[in-house]
């Protein structure tokens, strides 16, 4: 899961006016853009930094929900909850393919995230402190990363593209299981209710702060939408979020914790939507730059289970070169 | 009685499973953080199986999850094995190797049970567990025949584990009334091919398979090591906080 509100990407390039102008009528003539085509700097350069960003935060996901797979509280959801953990290992996986066909490496983007260089999603930099959590996380942050990713599968570049076509299949399989465990525990007793409302007053914000800064506070949002890497802008993506889960809010009988909240019919061009009270941005600039309650422990989990894990990667690569000279044992 | 049989198994599975499950998001490299919740996922589906069979034959109206989460430790059945703590990569994989090269023909010949479906969880059960020996197999050989490192982890993880694969052959009063209802295959009779296939890896991975060691047992009595306790008490934290609650 991730959602953009890509942070520092970098889309200047120093091609010459006609390079730009050709690869601009690919770029508008809906044309893929394959790893072995010319494109320029910032193209790439913006990608990496993007495909990089979403795989970490796959990665780095996997924690806050990993927190709660050995407290499930029954067998069905414990299975669940570790098949939903595993997919988004897999999703890190299709996205480091994708990258490194841009001609970077998986171990050089892991060394980034470890060394705190390159970020990945905030919404993981809060912790998960009750079942409900689980749920709320596949309804609201699944469900945020699928509003983002739905366009993603039409972006230019080919392999994200069609990662993309692969991970969204699942992602909303993952809002639908982590609405299902809502429903499940506003249907409940009392004090799962209760847990339930707790979990959407703690993820609510974070969940919109998931879509980036304001349009007007965006920088780099037009060049990425130039070179169709990104089709709608921050601010339209959060508004169709909180219009499709404003409703399934009520419907579960919970109160979404914004009480400016409000029915305008002048949103979405004259169609309606709902308007949102302001957004604490200072709240997000903090975690973004690694004041979050996680962000010390979510990288140290992930270099912890990177250092831990040398000696087997370094001996997985002795023995295959052992293999290659045949010096192994009965053979 | 009959019931009891299978939670041994059930309980084998269900404690392996989670113990696997303690990895998700921490494992070597990406392509184990995958394996490993796979291997998880098909010992708590067959976990799951079986508990609602037992739950079935015990008529006491408990199902798979009263089963998991509202029995004690003194109540549950696996086997020390599968309790040991993960330590590193090596002990993991060890660990899982040992009990699948035991469930591997358990289940191939639990398919000729008398008991339908026990009979039908055996057939898919048998393909699984072939695969993770296939997987941690490789990795024992890879970290066995790797480097002077490695090597010695798995010579530790040999030494640390090997002590509770007598277990895995011997059966209680309850497996003993199961064998003879031919409701599951007698365990003693698994002893071929696991050293067989244990022999096979080890000479691969440069290991020394250790003589002479005193087999520890008494899961099967709900005797258990320290670790258990510990791996109940955070499985079922949530679910015993909210008694009678729908998930
Ligand atoms: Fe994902
Ligand atoms: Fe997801």
């Amino acid at each position: 899961m991730y959602s953009q509100g890509l942070i520092g990407a970098d889309g200047r390039t120093g091609e010459t006016e006609t390079f730009l102008a050709a690869f601009q009528a690919r770029i508008d003539a809906e044309e893929k853009i394959e790893p072995k085509d010319a494109m320029p700097e910032g193209y790439r350069r913006t990608l990496v930094r993007q495909i990089g960003q979403h795989a970490h935060s796959e990665i780095v996901g996997m924690l806050p929900e990993g927190n709660w797979v050995t407290r499930a509280p029954s067998l069905r959801r414990k299975a669940a909850l570790l098949a939903k953990v595993q997919d988004e290992g897999g999703h890190g996986l299709y996205l480091y393919s994708a990258a490194e066909t841009l001609g970077v490496t998986r171990d050089g983007m892991t060394e980034e995230l470890l060394a705190g260089k390159a970020k990945y999603s905030s919404i993981f930099n809060y912790p998960t402190l009750t079942w409900a959590d689980i749920g709320t996380i596949g309804w609201l942050v699944d469900g945020a990363a699928i509003m983002n990713q739905i366009p993603l599968c039409r972006c230019s570049f080919g392999p994200y593209a069609r990662a993309m076509i692969r991970i969204c299949k699942e992602e909303s399989f993952h809002q639908r299981q982590g609405y299902e465990i809502m429903l499940t525990l506003c249907r409940g007793t009392r004090a799962q209710k209760a847990m339930a409302q707790d979990a959407l007053d703690r993820w609510w914000w974070p969940s919109l702060m998931m879509f980036g800064p304001h349009d007007a506070e965006s920088s780099h949002t037009e060049q990425s939408m130039a070179w169709k890497i990104k089709r709608f802008s921050n601010d339209e993506l959060r508004q169709k979020f909180i219009d499709a889960t404003v409703p399934q809010a009520e419907y579960l009988g919970l109160k979404v914790p914004d009480p400016a909240m409000r029915w305008d019919e002048a949103l979405n061009g004259g169609k309606g939507g709902y308007r949102h009270g302001p957004i604490d941005w200072d709240e997000f600039w903090r975690v973004v730059k690694g004041e979050g309650v996680m962000n010390r422990d979510r990288i140290a989990a992930r270099k912890k289970a990177w250092d831990d894990g040398a000696w087997v990667r370094e001996a997985a690569l002795a023995h295959a070169a052992k293999r290659a000279t045949g010096k192994v044992a009965a053979e | 009685m009959m019931h009891e049989a299978l939670l041994e198994i059930a309980d084998d599975c269900l404690v392996l499973g989670h113990r696997l499950s303690e990895w998700c998001g921490h494992a070597p490299m990406l392509e184990e953080d995958l394996a490993l919740p796979n291997m998880a996922l098909d010992l708590i589906g067959v976990a799951r199986g079986l508990y609602a069979r037992a739950g079935e034959l015990e008529d006491a109206g408990r199902g798979e999850d009263d089963l998991a989460y509202f029995r004690g430790e003194r109540e549950f059945r696996n086997c020390l094995l599968v309790e040991r703590p993960n330590e590193d990569f090596a002990q993991t994989m060890l660990r899982q190797l040992y009990f699948a090269a035991f469930m591997e023909p358990f289940w191939r010949a639990a398919s000729a049970s008398s008991d339908e479906v026990v009979h039908g969880i055996a057939g898919k059960a048998a393909k699984e567990v072939a695969y993770h020996i296939r997987h941690t197999g490789e990795w024992v050989i890879r970290m066995g025949d790797g480097t002077v490192e490695s090597a010695a982890r798995m010579a530790r993880a040999v030494d640390a584990l090997h002590r509770y694969t007598g277990e895995l052959f011997e059966s209680s009063p309850a497996a003993r009334a199961a064998e003879a209802a031919g409701v599951l295959p007698v365990r003693e009779e698994m002893r071929g091919d696991w050293d067989r296939v244990i022999g096979m890896i080890f000479t691969e991975a440069r290991l020394v398979l250790p003589e002479d060691t005193h087999m520890h047992s008494g899961g099967r009595a709900g005797l258990h090591g320290e670790d258990l306790g510990h791996i109940l008490a955070e499985m079922q934290s949530v679910a015993r906080a909210h008694p009678g609650a729908v998930w």
